[in-house]
């Protein structure tokens, strides 16, 4: 909301400078967005009269002007050609800055001196008018005195200022005037208002109101004025207007919207001889009903809308004929406009139903100055008073008006102002501090509460305009809120807590640390990709399944939650590639959707007032990692695994090779990473699919790619991928015995299977680890050579040669059993 | 050849052609028959060649053999390409199959080279490490939230004008507008006090940092997708003053000592009161700059006391209890403390750009 200094002074005395008054404003949470300063005086700009017109010879565009800024003749060269000798216009002298910076120098065009600059008003910062020259009126004896002086243009500062959603009382230049004022502690002035003339007729002799519904109109006052001459404002109006942001429209719309602007009341004036009836009544809209709005577009009423709950209900402004007029406090229809033969006027102030405002105005998408006082909430008191400001100000140009006594004003359901309890220490109780009982009391009853003071607590009831302002319990929040608001909250203590709880991080915080922490050095580079992607990439690894869909994406690209990181670490990598920096590491830990119908939705509390149970997608946390250096494949992936899984503390995890990897994956060199007991699967591992490095990295068709791809909420499941035992082992203090077996086995038998069982074939045994796996054409068909070393020992006494040799066959039986034999 | 007997074997020369495609035995194979089979040496071609010297009875009669004959052609010829692709595809994968049960990790030489962590997860980290030290336990909430969590339960009811503070996302499921992307992370407020309430454990002291969305377009100071870390106490008796205190406190332990905090008034539906929270400014420290409009001061979040209405909707007596909540940009501290102009560098995962923070 734009307002104007000048505008404040007359309300509150404010002798603080702009940015004072900025520190103070921000501090009453009524939030200055930008300062914006005009009318500035400008230097060397001047009255002058056009004493002569000359052509240029060769130039057809600019001619000669001579005029006299009260010096004697000066000559100008001039490219406007809307005056005449005789005019009056701006001159800017040489030496004078316009705005833009724009310097005026002596200059030489066609052979002649130009001695300045003939003004347009927008040149000149006045206005957006940028046709021809500003011509200046009623300035005959008045030449080369200063332009701002002769126009009387005062320089002012204009604040935007954000009003906060709670704040309806603030929509407004008094709201702002009166929070200044208490803070302050100074006066606050109200505006001069009119009072109805004494006629023989009432109000109600010619026009009548009426609410139908009185859940969405809260008060309807309908009057009557007489004597309208439409036409301009006086310019004080006008000022007042623009300096807010408003265009100047006429005299009736201009007092409306200065009324709305000073007191935030909106009210809207319709031409009484189009009103069929002299009747204004409130009620809800029917279903097939349709009313064309003053911008021209039709709007079709009572029909529901998207939002949750919102069932279409419409409050409109019906005449005698029970034709609909206008969108009740939105916007009004066109029939009925104030035109400028109209004289006399039906001015409608009311109170309408803020949430049935906010619902109107989001489906019909129209928010207009009145939509946006209204659905916050405006004084429901207010109406009387801002018709009285309304005829006072519309009486300076109209001297004959004459406004129908009584008023009609007809009432439905008003929201009470609550009363609050304060009881003694609840302030001290909310901000910790507490506060002097008599500035409590000023600081309310400053901002229009009414106080009561009990014997230990204060009564507390609120203005009418403070919407706002709750019972009971949320009520005192509100009411404290105020007081320490005007208070200022800097001026309140802080306070260091403590508590017995210790501070901890959850455990799943705990496991994402060290798997980046490994991932990190393991050299990934982490990357952050997003969450929405296109229902052609989601395509790229998951073809047909059933996704989760955004309603409402700003583009294609963001339509879908993502069911893989995949896709996205892989483009990051890409991009990576493209910029001749592939030779890396990349990987990414995040969440990944699933359809509820997929299975794993999660049911969750949701609809109105959380009253049903709804399935969220299932959402899952994920390592991905794309190993993209040079000599990077399924290999490094496994050993890249392999390091990782011992870092967790993973009890036995086995590689587990499979033809059916999903998507995005090389369908014969992955593996699934299987929990030997639970048979859980922790992810997959392995090289990214050929035809998907080709989709997303053009020209890098035959460079292999490792991936690892960790499902976290698996991994942090001790139930389903086991942990090693937690008791430590102390190493034996006799020595080792080493033995190396290379097996002959068959290649149904998975190496991490065999070496399990050679693990498990004798308590003497300390190690296992493969060494060597070899294949050869002269071994037997089906078979592979696997080369393990074997680490015995014993806690107790140093292994004699017939104990290994015991051993050594206790091994080859359980490496028989799996039909592996001895090379 | 005349016009009428090689109209005549049309019939049998197509199955010529048909089963000249599924002799094809590889892509090469496929590939020099074309010609014989659609080229200009083809009889297709020939046979169309003709058709211009029969009578226009004749012509429309042949034209649409031909039309026929060659859409079976080119079907077959299809069908084989992708047959003999897949198989193609299949040998190659089968010749380049590598059991990695038998990878023997230990001869796997790769090499060495420290990557990088996030920015957001390094700050993150940092964030929580803060909050830890303070006392706040570490916890988490979904990204998909229903309307109830994300604004109802936190005094946002349905068509609310506060809900214009929110852009939100709706994610297509069940009624409209009733499950979203969390906007905020202060839905994991909601979800707390909840399970508190359930399982008789307040009081509160916790912190929620997580991953929220925003229908916004990106620019150099928001992104639609970003990070928040939301704040809740709810105990017997902490107060305004309290919640100013940890404000200072972290921002102190986070920004550095001569980075301090101060608050002003605001609205937030689910607080009350409510404030903003400003730090000294972190590019010109306090003295005034383009970054912080000469004020000298940058706003970084919200916060306030848990407003009553909340506490109802999750069943917290509030004449027992009393809490405070605050929320900030993850990304945005990041972003202050490493001057960062354009947040979309963030998301632009250039190597270079992530192996500048460890």
């Amino acid at each position: 909301m734009r307002v104007a200094l000048s505008w404040l002074r007359e309300l509150v005395d404010i002798p603080e400078s702009a940015d004072e008054l900025r520190e103070i404003l921000d501090d009453l949470g009524l939030v200055v967005e930008a300062i914006e300063r005009v009318g500035e005086p400008l230097e060397e700009v001047v009255v002058a009269r056009v004493d002569e017109i000359r052509p240029i010879a060769g130039a057809d565009r600019i001619r000669l002007v001579v005029v006299d800024a009260g010096s004697g003749p000066l000559e100008i060269v001039c490219g406007a050609t809307n005056f005449d000798v005789g005019d009056h216009v701006p001159l800017a002298r040489v030496g004078a800055v316009l705005p833009g910076d724009v310097v005026i120098s002596r200059r030489q065009m066609r052979g002649v001196t130009s001695n300045g600059m003939l003004c347009s008003s927008r040149e000149l910062g006045l206005s957006d008018d940028a046709e021809g020259l500003m011509l200046l009126e009623g300035v005959q004896d008045r030449l080369g005195e200063p332009l701002h002086e002769v126009l009387e243009i005062a320089s002012d500062v204009i604040f935007d200022i954000s009003i906060e959603g709670n704040r309806p009382d603030a929509w407004s230049v008094m709201g702002v005037a009166r929070d200044l004022a208490t803070r302050l502690n100074r006066t606050l002035r109200s505006p001069r208002v009119a009072t109805t003339h004494s006629t023989t007729m009432t109000t109600a002799d010619v026009a009548s109101a009426g609410i139908d519904d009185p859940y969405l109109c809260g008060r309807l006052v309908v009057s009557v004025v007489r004597g309208v001459h439409v036409g301009p404002s006086p310019v004080w109006v006008t000022r007042r207007l623009e300096s807010a942001g408003l265009r100047p429209i006429s005299n009736v719309v201009d007092a409306s919207n200065l009324v709305m602007l000073e007191m935030g009341q909106p009210t809207h004036p319709y031409d009484a001889s189009r009103v069929a009836g002299r009747t204004l009544r409130a009620r809800r809209a029917r279903p097939q009903e349709r009313l064309i709005t003053l911008d021209g577009v039709t709007r079709d009423l009572a029909r529901a809308g998207r939002g949750l709950g919102d069932t279409g209900v419409d409050c409109v402004i019906v005449d005698g004929e029970d034709t609909v007029l206008g969108l009740a406090g939105i916007m009004g229809g066109a029939a009925s406009e104030i035109t400028a033969d109209t004289t006399e006027i039906l001015l409608e102030a009311a109170y309408f139903d803020p949430m049935t405002i906010a619902r109107s105005s989001k489906r019909h998408g129209l928010r207009t100055e009145a939509s946006v006082r209204f659905e916050r909430g405006v004084d429901p008191e207010l109406a009387p008073r801002a018709v009285a400001r309304f005829v006072a100000i519309l009486r300076e140009s109209c001297p004959d008006l004459e406004w129908l006594s009584d008023p009609v004003d007809v009432r439905g359901m008003v929201p009470t102002p609550p009363t609050v309890e304060l009881r003694r220490g609840d302030v001290e109780r909310i901000l910790g501090v507490s506060l002097d009982r008599d500035e409590v009391t000023r600081l309310l009853e400053g901002l229009g509460f009414s106080v009561t003071a009990g014997s230990t607590s204060l009564f507390v009831t609120a203005p009418s305009a403070r919407l706002d302002v709750r019972h009971g319990a949320a009520g005192r929040a509100d009411v404290v809120e105020e007081v320490a608001r005007l208070h200022g909250y800097r001026r309140l203590a802080r306070r260091a807590p403590s508590w017995a709880e210790p501070g901890a991080l959850n455990s799943r915080t705990r496991l994402r640390r060290r798997v980046r922490d490994v991932a990190v050095d393991l050299g990934m580079y982490e990357v952050w990709t997003p969450t929405l992607v296109s229902d052609d990439e989601f395509d790229l690894v998951a073809r047909g399944d059933e996704r989760v869909r955004i309603t409402n994406p700003l583009a294609s690209g963001d339509s879908t939650l993502r069911a893989t990181l995949l896709t996205g670490v892989v483009r990051a990598w890409a991009r990576n590639v493209e910029r001749g920096l592939g030779d890396v590491i990349v990987g990414e830990i995040g969440t990944v959707f699933t359809h509820p119908s997929r299975g794993g939705g999660r049911p969750t509390r949701g609809g109105v007032a959380g009253a049903t149970t709804l399935s969220l997608p299932g959402e899952h946390e994920r390592l991905t990692v794309v190993l993209g250096r040079v000599h990077d494949d399924a290999a490094t992936a496994v050993a890249w695994w392999s390091v990782m899984a011992d870092r967790l503390g993973l009890a036995d995890v086995v590689v587990r090779s499979s033809d059916d990897m999903g998507g995005g994956l090389h369908p014969t060199r992955g593996a699934q990473l299987v929990d030997r007991t639970t048979g859980a699967v922790l992810g997959r591992v392995g090289e990214v699919e050929a035809e998907l490095v080709a989709a997303l990295v053009p020209g890098l068709r035959e460079r292999r790619v490792g991936v690892l791809d960790l499902d976290l909420d698996v991994i942090a499941d001790p139930a389903r991928a086991r942990r090693r035992d937690n008791d430590a082992t102390v190493p034996s203090r006799y020595p080792s015995a080493l033995l190396d077996l290379a097996l002959v086995t068959p290649q149904s038998v998975h190496v991490q299977d065999l070496a399990w069982a050679l693990r498990t074939a004798s308590p003497l045994v300390e190690s296992v680890h493969v060494f060597d796996v070899f294949r050869s054409e002269n071994l037997p068909e089906g078979t592979r050579s696997v080369a393990f070393a074997i680490r015995l020992g014993s806690s107790e006494r140093t292994l004699s040669d017939d104990e290994i040799r015991l051993v050594r066959e206790s091994l080859l039986a359980s490496a028989a059993s799996l039909g592996a034999t001895l090379r | 050849m005349t016009t009428s007997s090689s109209f005549d074997d049309l019939a049998e020369r197509s199955r010529e052609l048909l089963a000249l495609i599924e002799s094809a035995g590889s892509l090469d194979e496929l590939r020099q028959s074309e010609p014989v089979l659609i080229g200009k040496r083809s009889p297709l071609a020939a046979w169309q060649k003709s058709l211009g010297s029969l009578d226009a009875a004749q012509r429309a009669e042949a034209g649409a053999r031909l039309q026929d004959v060659r859409r079976q052609v080119q079907t077959a010829l299809a069908h084989r390409r992708e047959v003999l692709e897949r198989r193609a595809r299949d040998e190659r994968a089968a010749q380049d199959r590598l059991d990695l049960g038998d990878v023997v990790v230990r001869s796997v030489s790769a090499p060495l080279r420290a990557g990088h962590p996030g920015l957001v997860a390094t700050t993150q980290r940092e964030l929580e490490d803060v909050f830890v030290a303070m006392g706040f336990t570490v916890v988490e909430g979904p990204e998909v939230e229903t309307d109830w969590y994300n604004f109802e339960a936190l005094n946002i009811p349905p068509a609310h004008p506060a809900r214009g503070m929110w852009d939100t996302f709706y994610v297509d499921l069940g009624e409209p507008e009733t499950v979203v992307l969390r906007t905020h992370t202060s839905p994991t407020q909601v979800h707390l006090m909840e399970a508190a309430v359930a399982e008789g454990t307040l009081p509160i002291h916790a912190v929620a940092p997580g991953r929220c969305f925003r229908r916004d377009t990106p620019d150099a100071r928001h992104l639609a997708v970003f990070h928040q870390i939301e704040g809740l106490v709810v105990d017997r008796d902490v107060t305004f003053a309290d919640m100013a205190g940890v404000i200072e406190t972290f921002t102190r332990a986070y920004f550095g000592p001569d980075i301090t905090s101060r608050l002003r008034p605001a609205y937030f539906p689910f607080t009350e009161p409510s404030a903003e929270f400003e730090i000294t400014c972190t590019i010109c420290r306090g003295a005034g700059c383009r970054t912080c409009s000469s004020t000298g001061w940058i706003e970084l979040g919200g916060c306030g006391m848990v407003d009553p209405a909340v506490f109802e909707a999750v069943g917290i007596d509030v004449e027992h209890w009393q809490g405070f909540a605050f929320g900030f940009g993850i990304d945005r501290c990041a972003q202050m403390r490493f001057g960062i102009a354009d947040m979309r560098a963030l998301v632009e995962n250039d190597v270079r750009f992530v192996g500048q923070f460890s």
